[in-house]
């Protein structure tokens, strides 16, 4: 197999397509970068997942009159509530906080927005008993055995809220990885377009090597090269396009809540990371597609 | 060299056979011409020998191959041992002579320093030297035909198929053509030229093969193109 023949084929091949080679580039950088980030939503759903695990906590809050009298839960219907929650079956620890550890936790939380902070009052925070559950699931046993007790505000539950959270990122997900099979599929097309459009100006050249007795591959491979070639610069391009949207939207958009803690912030490592599977997606459905395409449409 | 048993051709949008039970046999280093109306199967018969197409029945056997049966695998290492020139010449035009001859044995995986060696040969001996570097547009009709018989040429096939080759030239040109075909016979290559030109067939007196409605209705030793034709 003489290399830099075949090459100089698949050179000359892109060159001469080189409108239908660029719609295939981008079309197939476009699916590759929603695949990427998907994937990127799916690694950060599960970092999320991994950070809150084992630190989800009901949280019991108490009315105003108890925050305000009852510093240390000493009194009733404090300490009864307490001896309640210790006693329920599933509690693995309960936390008194009062209304100045409250406040205390609330300003390290959103210290990176000061406005906040300035419109926050102690008074605000209720003083609250905050549960951790062997199993974090289990928390409706809490919310129907002590909403509505005398002294209770309410049973805030941060697993709801989160649930409704990595819903909505799995919703991004879906809506990233639909819309990249739809352009994969486009991509899918031009390819094997391409390759017919691209068999068809060379078939001089084609009728030629079969006839001196050029082999299946020989004839084959300078089309195949070239539809690998366009799906990795495609790649290439696609995780370009996901290092430029890291720096210039998504870290703009995130920075309050990556720097609060609440949402694990996507680095470049994730990129790193996610890259080796976008080109090996694209090299496997390139090469696919190419084949398939000479097999059925193209008698080399 | 060559042999047809009783060989059919039907092509499927077709319900005259092509061929119909022809049976010849070709020795290796003859000059055959091939001759015949258009539609009498000279190219169905060319075609057959190249494994362009498959026979409908009988069996084709081309030196050692039975072309009829063999995998698909083989077929190229059939097609490496005969060699093809036609009416229309089919070079590159954005190659270079030397690159047109080349071509033939880089698509096959010959290596660089075969190529270097055997191009400036098969080019003196069509008559080319000097003209290496020339593009196809820059030639005559006769020389560019030079260039398809020295790629066609080139790996030394045992075979040299030859549609119509001298179609699209003048009658010198046609003539310089045939000494250069009876020249590559010589080394031993067998010829097979399908040809509907009367003067070549009638001055070079060598076998004549006629088709007529896919049969064989003559095959001379020594003939001519025919009479009161």
């Amino acid at each position: 197999m003489r290399t830099s023949f075949v090459f100089s084929e698949v050179i000359t091949g892109l060159r001469r397509n080189v409108t239908m080679t660029i719609a295939m580039i981008l079309t197939t950088a476009i699916s590759l970068g929603l695949l990427g980030g998907g994937l990127l939503v799916v690694r950060m759903v599960d970092k999320m997942q991994a950070n809150y695990a084992g630190k989800l906590e009901v949280s019991v809050l108490l009315t105003n009159d108890v925050s305000a009298n009852d510093k240390d839960c000493t009194q009733q219907p404090c300490a009864g509530l307490r001896k309640d929650l210790e006693s329920t079956s599933g509690v693995e620890t309960v936390v008194f906080q009062n209304r100045d550890e409250g406040f205390e936790r609330f300003k390290r939380i959103f210290e990176a927005q000061p406005e906040l902070l300035k419109l926050a009052r102690p008074e605000a925070i209720p003083a609250t008993f905050r549960v951790k559950l062997e199993d974090p699931e289990r928390t409706d046993v809490i919310k129907t055995a002590f909403e509505g007790k005398p002294g209770v505000k309410g049973v805030d539950d941060q697993g709801k809220f989160l649930e409704r959270f990595f819903e909505g990122l799995n919703g991004m997900r879906d809506v990233a990885l639909i819309l990249a099979l739809i352009q994969a599929f486009a991509a899918l097309l031009l390819i094997s377009n391409t390759i017919q459009v691209s068999a068809f100006t060379r078939r001089v050249e084609v009728g030629i090597m079969r006839l001196v007795g050029a082999t299946r591959w020989y004839t084959q491979l300078p089309f195949l090269i070239e539809a690998v070639v366009a799906g990795i610069i495609g790649s290439v391009t696609a995780v370009g396009g996901l290092v430029l949207f890291k720096a210039f939207f998504l870290d703009r958009i995130t920075r309050n809540l990556t720097e609060s803690g609440i949402i694990p912030p996507i680095g470049y490592l994730d990129i790193l990371i996610v890259s080796p599977w976008l080109f090996l997606v694209a090299i496997v459905i390139s090469a696919t597609t190419g084949y398939v395409t000479l097999r059925l449409y193209v008698r080399l | 060299m060559i042999r047809l048993e009783h060989v059919s051709k039907v092509y499927k949008t077709s319900t005259r056979p092509a061929l119909d039970d022809v049976s010849v046999e070709m020795e290796k280093g003859e000059f055959v011409f091939l001759i015949g109306p258009s539609g009498s199967g000279k190219s169905t018969f060319l075609r057959l020998l190249l494994r362009e197409e498959v026979p409908t029945r009988g069996r084709v056997y081309v030196s050692n191959f039975d072309v009829a049966k063999m995998s698909r695998r083989r077929v190229p290492r059939l097609r490496q041992s005969i060699g093809c020139v036609f009416q229309d010449f089919r070079l590159l035009p954005t190659k270079t002579v030397a690159e047109n001859v080349a071509f033939a044995l880089e698509v096959i995986g010959k290596p660089r320093n075969t190529i270097v060696k055997v191009v400036p040969e098969v080019l003196q001996l069509v008559g080319l030297d000097g003209k290496e570097d020339r593009f196809p547009t820059e030639l005559s009709g006769g020389e560019q035909q030079r260039v398809a018989i020295a790629r066609a040429f080139v790996n030394r096939p045992l075979v040299l198929i030859a549609d119509e080759p001298t179609g699209n030239l003048d009658p010198d040109t046609s003539q310089d053509i045939m000494l250069l075909l009876e020249r590559i016979n010589r080394t031993g290559t067998t010829v097979i030229m399908a040809t509907h030109d009367h003067g070549i067939v009638d001055s070079m007196r060598r076998r004549v093969v006629e088709l007529s409605y896919g049969k064989v209705v003559r095959d001379d030793a020594r003939g001519v193109y025919g009479v009161g034709r």
